[in-house]
């Protein structure tokens, strides 16, 4: 009974499928929202379903130099990396998954290889703009990846725990006390941009410098499940944010913590969504600039935030 | 290892998404750093200037018409005016007028598609939407005053076809009036947006220098600091019955070309005002010989993109012998490459882009001849169409069997 309850959850609630369809309806409010911001109509509800499966009945095409293996492994990688990831983190009850000390720190691993996956697809597609976009997506990764690590882990160190539900346990113990990491919170907000390739960080798939980037040769199915992996990925690194940083509302009745937690989810969404309707799109090299002196200083002070109160309270 | 093994070289065109037109860009990266742009044009030519010999000087004025989509009125006046030379033709203050204000609309609606594409080209597809969207009420409007959203097919010899009624003008007014309140706000934008400013300062770098020498035009140029605009060097139709600054800047860059446009864009509603106040009246036409006589003219025409050329020579016959067109973006494409050297692969794009480029207006094809072995390097239609049939031929595929619906074999 524990192994069938346990499959359900690992592969449809709250896992699998439910995160697909989340991230799907994730896509759907993103196009919608960055369309409205920009005054236009936006794409109906279902558009997001009737691209994956209008992408799945296309003709697959494998550029005769790629490495086919790598070339169709990459997505499916980039899309298993991110449901794991999901299974250690609370999404609404304070215990998800599979819970152990230091998860957040497997949490976060999981979450970087989405990103190598890029960088390998486009980089055994072997067609220039490919192989650029995926350089340039593994150098932006050099740039955010820390200042996201340091802003993720310093809610920790005030919560003395490596474990994701320890720190929500935590911050349900004293109220209020999140607060304190607001600074870490915006750090999270512009690196995450950063990891979704988003603008003003969406240098390694900038149309109008190198097409697609890695997404460059994929077609069909393959593209799909890349898609996939991306709006999932959103949803996931999203659910990290909200447990981490915005961590109340565990301990309500399970049907409004999970009303909590959609709000957060979305309300996460929008603010990235208004974050890429009013920017530019950088140059890598102003970005590592940005994330390195100005971004990662931030997330320093944060951490130095928490460890003073961690002495004081 | 040699430097040379480092170099990545990459085809920006002809198909590439940040191109409209079919033009290769040949580019040598090292990093992401440009080390040489071979480029190379000609996929778009569509051989105007010698349809123009064929064709009456009335046709002529539909086909050159159509050189440009943007600036089609642009090549259509300047055209117009260079035949006017030569007949001797006095056209009426109202006609001039009437030419100068869709002109100057015309003016709007390119630049501000400038602004809207410059935007998409640095990943700001906000500007984009928001440009367009204002974009649609001087489109709206030119389509009420001619007919036509673009290729308006207003000018005729000896003036214009189509006169402006008094109840259109406080609409002309109303337009103005929106799109000056939202051109101010793009101004506010270009100078407190940080994301913008930083992908347009210090990019594509010409000096004053550099510019004249490379003989660029329009505001290329005046971004640059070279005063210059045809409007006021050369007053023709109704430009020297109003008055108007030439904007230059002096940042000598993309962010220079965007102060520039947007500044032109200002004066043009100032413009736009005076000849609305000033509209005489009086016949729109006069009437035009069938049969142009002998001579020739050029005529220069400050086209949103930069000063059009047209060249006009007549034989006496209804048909021109010769016509010859400079469109801007020719003057100015030796200057995008001077501009790419050193820059940044993210740069390519926007640095193209700020020059307004429109290369089926610039296309032009080079024949060789080898004077000794009289051979040529260009096909007649007879000669391509027997190429295309023994190409095929000798894939084993006989195309001369094939029948078009309602034709004969091919």
């Amino acid at each position: 009974m524990m192994a069938v309850e346990a499959l359900f959850q690992m592969l449809i609630f709250p896992g699998f499928l439910f995160l697909i369809l989340l991230g799907l309806a994730g896509q759907f409010v993103d196009r919608k929202l960055y369309a409205r911001l920009q005054n236009r109509v936006g794409p109906p509800w279902f558009q997001p379903v009737a691209d994956f499966f209008k992408l799945l009945g296309k003709e697959t095409v494998i550029p005769e130099e790629a490495d086919a293996r790598m070339f169709r492994l990459a997505p499916v990688f980039a899309l298993g990396a991110v449901i794991a990831a999901s299974f250690y983190i609370p999404l609404w009850n304070v215990r998800p998954l599979l819970p152990f000390e230091g998860d957040l720190v497997v949490v976060l691993y999981l979450l970087l290889i989405p990103t190598l996956t890029f960088f390998l697809g486009g980089w055994y597609s072997r067609s220039v703009f490919s192989t650029l976009g995926a350089v340039r997506s593994i150098t932006q990764l050099f740039a955010y990846e820390i200042p996201l690590l340091i802003a993720v882990l310093s809610p920790a160190l005030l919560a003395n725990t490596w474990s994701i539900s320890g720190i929500v346990q935590y911050y349900a113990a004293h109220p209020g006390r999140w607060l304190f990491n607001l600074i870490g919170f915006a750090v999270a907000m512009i690196t995450l941009l950063g990891k979704l390739e988003k603008v003003p960080f969406d240098i390694p798939e900038a149309e109008t410098e190198i097409v697609a980037g890695t997404f460059t040769e994929y077609s069909g199915r393959f593209l799909a499940f890349f898609r996939l992996a991306i709006d999932t990925e959103a949803i996931v690194s999203a659910s990290l944010v909200a447990a981490v940083f915005l961590p109340f509302g565990f301990e309500l009745a399970p049907w409004l913590a999970f009303i909590v937690y959609l709000a957060k989810i979305l309300a996460i969404l929008t603010i990235l969504a208004i974050l890429r309707t009013v920017f530019a799109r950088l140059r890598l090299d102003q970005m590592i600039d940005f994330c390195w002196k100005v971004v990662a200083p931030i997330a320093f002070l944060q951490v130095l935030i928490d460890l003073v109160l961690k002495e004081l309270i | 290892m040699s430097d040379n093994e480092h170099i990545v070289q990459i085809p920006i065109g002809p198909q590439h998404p940040a191109l409209k037109e079919p033009e290769s860009f040949m580019v040598d990266l090292r990093g992401e750093k440009i080390d040489a742009v071979r480029m190379r044009f000609g996929y778009n030519h569509r051989g105007i200037e010698k349809g123009c010999e064929q064709r009456s000087y009335t046709q002529d004025l539909y086909l050159v018409e159509r050189i440009c989509g943007i600036c089609s009125y642009s090549h259509s006046t300047a055209f117009v005016q260079a035949v006017e030379e030569i007949a001797g033709l006095e056209i009426p203050r109202r006609a001039q007028y009437i030419r100068t204000l869709v002109a100057e609309l015309e003016r709007i609606h390119s630049h501000m598609l400038w602004l809207g594409v410059a935007g998409h080209e640095i990943g700001f597809d906000t500007l984009l939407m928001y440009t367009w969207r204002d974009r649609e009420q001087v489109m709206i409007l030119l389509a009420q005053l001619t007919g036509n959203r673009v290729n308006y097919g207003l000018n005729t010899l000896g003036g214009v076809r189509r006169d402006i009624t008094a109840e259109q003008l406080p609409g002309i007014l109303k337009v103005v009036d929106s799109l000056e309140e939202r051109t101010k706000y793009y101004i506010e934008i270009a100078q407190t947006e940080e994301t913008l400013r930083q992908r347009l300062a210090g990019v594509g770098r010409l000096s004053k220098e550099e510019a004249v020498r490379l003989g660029a035009v329009g505001p290329t140029a005046r971004a640059s600091g070279v005063d210059r605009d045809t409007r006021r060097d050369d007053p023709y139709a109704a430009y020297g019955e109003v008055s108007f600054k030439v904007i230059t800047d002096d940042h000598c860059d993309v962010y220079g070309r965007t102060v520039v446009r947007l500044g032109e864009l200002m004066e043009t509603y100032s413009i736009i005002r005076q000849l609305v106040k000033n509209m005489p009246e009086g016949p729109i036409l006069v009437k035009a010989p069938r049969r142009i006589p002998e001579g020739e003219a050029l005529s220069r025409y400050e086209a949103p993109r930069g000063e059009d050329v047209h060249y006009v020579r007549g034989n006496g016959t209804e048909k021109p012998e010769r016509v010859k067109v400079r469109a801007p973006t020719l003057a100015n494409t030796q200057a995008v490459a001077k501009m790419l050297e050193d820059g940044y692969l993210a740069d390519l794009p926007i640095v193209i882009a700020a020059i307004d480029p429109c290369f089926s207006c610039t296309d032009r094809m080079i024949g060789i001849r080898d004077r000794d072995r009289q051979e040529r390097q260009t096909m007649s239609w007879e000669e391509v169409s027997r190429y295309g049939v023994d190409f095929y031929r000798k894939k084993g595929i006989d195309p001369s069997k094939i029948t078009l619906r309602g034709g004969s074999a091919a």
